[in-house]
């Protein structure tokens, strides 16, 4: 994507958070606390974060691509299940991505 | 307000502001490899502002996605934010426009975490206003610093950041999944069905949009528990 292209959808993608901002501040609350607005609010982090975790960690473009992300990715939960602080799990994460493309290249 | 609530509040939001730094050093480097240039990358975190949807912007980006769906996927998690305001409303009780046009834009998951655990209206104003100042100084400052930093970067360096960035984006969602959070055990299925839509449309859709279809998945949520 050109340079211009990228400043447009940081632009309007700021644009438009501020403005989901704004409206909680701004609505009738009735509008939003719905028990199906507020639930799917709740969940759809988890569904959109898990497909970004799957889609950085194997794929590249349209291809299903295995290497060392994946592998940096295991590290990664097991750091995160033994608690460790985020800075960790992204070293731990890294060092690992590293070291497979020196093993592998 | 008594002085102990009062530095507790201040303690709470200046720790939390310092530890979002680390984050902000995650986003300035995934922002990095996703092709933006450090001006892009630190006018994401001064006009954007709130964590999740800036890193799924430039996740779709860095995926090889269009813009479309990268500020499909940055709105999707952006409304996380009006729930917020929502509650944070009678708390803030911002009078006039242009209050209200300022407040909105610190109005994210940590500074309402504050306001909400505050004991009292005055004090989340506090937290609210506070935890908004520090994390909006800290969050420019190291996004800078990532972007800047990971543009210096040889090869096998640029394999360890592909690497952190998937990591980083499980950082978000893990604490999501697990006792503490609301629902978990749904949670964890919906993830799982995100995760799974997204790889399977990978091979078919272009670049990007499997990640914003994967919304879908939140139908594995089900029916509001109580509905009322």
């Amino acid at each position: 994507m050109s340079s211009g292209g990228l400043w447009t959808v940081v632009l309007v993608g700021s644009v438009g958070c501020y403005l989901l901002k704004l409206a909680g501040l701004s609505v009738p609350a009735a509008w939003v606390e719905r028990p199906w607005v507020t639930r799917l609010v709740t969940f759809v982090p988890a569904a959109l974060l898990a497909a970004l975790v799957a889609v950085q960690a194997v794929t590249s473009g349209q291809d299903l691509v295995v290497d060392g992300r994946l592998a940096g990715l295991a590290v990664a939960a097991v750091a995160l299940a033994l608690r460790a602080p985020f800075i960790v799990v992204l070293v731990l994460a890294g060092a690992t991505g590293a070291l497979v493309h020196v093993v592998w290249g | 307000m008594p002085a102990p609530a009062r530095t507790a509040v201040l303690r709470d939001a200046i720790g939390l502001g310092v530890a979002v730094g680390l984050y902000g050093v995650a986003f300035g480097a995934a922002a990095d490899a996703a092709g933006l240039d450090p001006w892009q990358a630190l006018a994401m975190s001064l006009l954007m502002f709130t964590g999740a949807s800036q890193f799924a912007l430039v996740g779709v980006l860095g995926a090889g996605g269009g813009g479309a769906a990268a500020i499909g996927s940055a709105l999707l998690l952006g409304t996380r934010n009006t729930v917020y305001g929502v509650r944070l409303a009678p708390l803030l009780a911002p009078r006039g426009l242009l209050r209200r046009l300022g407040l909105a834009h610190w109005v994210i998951d940590e500074t309402t975490a504050l306001a909400v655990a505050a004991p009292d209206r005055g004090l989340a104003r506090l937290g609210f206003l506070t935890g908004g100042a520090t994390i909006y100084a800290v969050w420019n400052t190291t996004t800078l610093v990532g972007a800047l930093g990971a543009g210096a970067l040889g090869e096998t360096a640029q394999a360890a950041l592909d690497a952190v960035v998937p990591a980083a984006f499980l950082a978000l969602l893990w604490p999501r999944l697990w006792p503490g959070a609301e629902e978990p055990a749904v949670a964890r299925r919906v993830a799982l069905g995100g995760a799974v839509v997204a790889l399977a449309l990978t091979p078919f859709v272009p670049a990007g949009v499997q990640v914003v279809t994967a919304v879908v998945a939140v139908a594995l949520a089900g029916r509001p528990r109580e509905a009322e």
